[in-house]
């Protein structure tokens, strides 16, 4: 099975000469369909740089990148990826319905598909009834449900979440992370999500991939055997916690070794 | 959840009394005022036996209006139709121009600072030459004033308000692979709409005062600009007034005309925005 998302040798480095900032390091990886994969780590460690090399919105300086078997730029351009940003990133001047259409109308979708997609698309975050309003009349946290929305209206093979919950207080980041993983579920996508908060990696993910700064490379890789379907519960099972506690020390050590 | 309470509610026949009343309630200090400036002015005129040459009083200019209202009113749509003509003719020459600088980098950077500059000149100065190239009598000399009056500041906003795009809103549209024209028509347009809008109401206003100077500057007899210099001339000051007063409720109309085109173009806008 050729892999949703793979780097050889890719670095990344800002800037030129003496001013330059060497962001990425030799980060090798390679993501299986249907992973959940979160890329962890302390601000300044490059995981955001790294979602942004895979999205074709900024380039590597070395190394090779694989998205959906192909180029980043080619994935871009048969929209293999869907993006939810920080910040829901809405169109002030668009309702919420025209908000998850305007993917299909870039696509040019015609009318009754469009319609039909986005009703579907609002059913899936639980929009419905809000169809029509502008995104100033919603909470942060269905701001960005219809984000993800709009991410998944073309149904693209992969999801990039870039710290999608960080702006959000405690019980709606709860919330939203059910929501992805029921997503998760029923659409069998794979996920590549940047967080820099470790319950949420290890309670959303099937891989964590710890990453530490100066140069930003991946230190630690944790599998998380968790039963696919988590919920509720999850958060008090034994073995999320002995996760936990592994990813904060893997965390921990790099930050030791930097000092 | 938070967008509950907001829904506007489908029971508008209902609402429309206590709508009437709560407009009248917003603009109420504002009638009060302008009645307030008008008594003053009469009575200190009045009490300081100011003479009409210096400073008319309300009930003289309001009788002039009276008397002589078709006139005027009729100078003032000729002025009118000037001024919208200029108006309509520099704010679409702007927002072509601005099209092409928010398209070309190299076009804008070679353009915008030059319009800043003009911009800050003082444009009506140039009346005595339109009316050389279009003719007196032709109104292109007078509209010719105006449009150059109403091009630089829609143009500038207008431009500012197309590149000005949320960094993040261009890099959506770069996820899904969107065209310059669809980053264009779906991104740029909207997000400029709220600074055009601002431009013209001010253009609007500045449209007016160029074409009244422009006739200053000689043409036709049966404008406003003209009627005003002609009246004074004649010591006719309560009729200068009565034009002067034309010319601001034509101003305040044209001003309300944009509002509501901006409101019906932008529901969006912030300023649409309530908490009922």
């Amino acid at each position: 099975m050729t892999s949703a998302v793979e780097a050889r040798g890719v670095g990344k480095v800002f800037g030129s000469g003496t001013d330059s900032v060497e962001a990425l390091s030799d980060i090798d990886l390679s993501f299986s369909p249907g992973d959940f994969v979160s890329l962890i780590g302390p601000s300044g460690c490059g995981k955001s740089t790294l979602l942004r090399l895979i999205a074709d919105l900024a380039q590597p300086s070395r190394g090779e990148l694989i998205v959906n078997g192909k180029s980043p730029r080619q994935a871009r351009l048969d929209r293999d990826y869907g993006m939810v940003f920080q910040a829901a990133t809405l169109l002030d001047w668009r309702t919420v319905r025209k908000n998850v259409e305007l993917p299909l109308e870039i696509m040019d979708f015609d009318a009754a598909a469009r319609t039909a997609r986005a009703e579907e698309m609002l059913a899936l975050v639980q929009l419905e009834r809000f169809a029509d309003h502008f995104p100033w009349q919603l909470s942060g946290g269905m701001q960005q449900r219809v984000a993800i929305a709009r991410a998944l209206a073309f149904s693209p093979a992969i999801l990039l979440m870039d710290e999608p919950f960080g702006a959000l207080d405690e019980m709606t980041r709860e919330l939203m992370q059910q929501e992805v993983l029921r997503i998760w579920e029923e659409t069998a996508i794979t996920v590549v999500f940047v967080t820099h908060s470790i319950p949420e990696a290890v309670f959303l993910s099937t891989r964590v991939l710890v990453m530490s700064p100066r140069p930003g490379t991946i230190s630690e890789e944790l599998v998380v055997d968790l039963p696919r379907r988590r919920d509720e519960d999850t958060r008090e099972d034994p073995r999320y916690f002995k996760l936990v506690t592994e990813v904060r020390e893997a965390l921990r050590r790099r930050e030791r070794e930097h000092r | 959840m938070s967008g509950d309470g907001r829904i506007a509610s489908s029971d508008e026949v209902g609402r429309s009394l206590p709508a009437v009343r709560r407009l009248s309630r917003r603009h109420l200090p504002a009638v009060l005022a302008f009645l307030a400036v008008v008594l003053l002015w009469e009575g200190l005129t009045r009490v300081f036996r100011v003479e009409s040459f210096i400073l008319s009083k309300p009930s003289e200019i309001l009788a002039s209006f009276v008397e002589t209202g078709g006139t005027i009113w009729a100078a003032g749509m000729r002025t009118l139709f000037e001024a919208a003509g200029g108006f309509v003719i520099g704010a679409t020459l702007a927002v072509l121009t601005s099209l092409a600088a928010a398209r070309w980098a190299g076009f804008r950077e070679g353009v915008l600072p030059l319009a800043i500059a003009l911009n800050a000149t003082p444009i009506a100065a140039l009346a005595p030459i339109f009316n050389n190239w279009f003719g007196l009598t032709n109104p292109f000399s007078k509209m010719g004033v105006v449009a150059v009056v109403v091009y630089f500041p829609v143009m500038i906003n207008t431009t500012r308000g197309l590149i000005e795009v949320d960094p993040a809103e261009v890099e959506l549209m770069r996820s899904i692979a969107a065209t310059p024209a669809q980053v264009m028509r779906r991104v740029q347009v909207p997000n400029a709409l709220p600074y055009f809008f601002a431009s013209i109401k001010v253009a609007g206003a500045l449209s007016l005062i160029a074409a009244i100077i422009a006739e200053y500057f000689g043409g036709p007899q049966d404008v406003l600009g003209q009627y005003i210099v002609n009246r004074a001339q004649l010591f006719q000051f309560p009729d200068a007034w009565a034009a002067i007063l034309v010319a601001s409720i034509i101003g305040v109309v044209f001003y309300l005309l944009i509002l509501i085109a901006e409101r019906t173009l932008m529901p969006w806008h912030v300023s649409l925005r309530t908490e009922e």
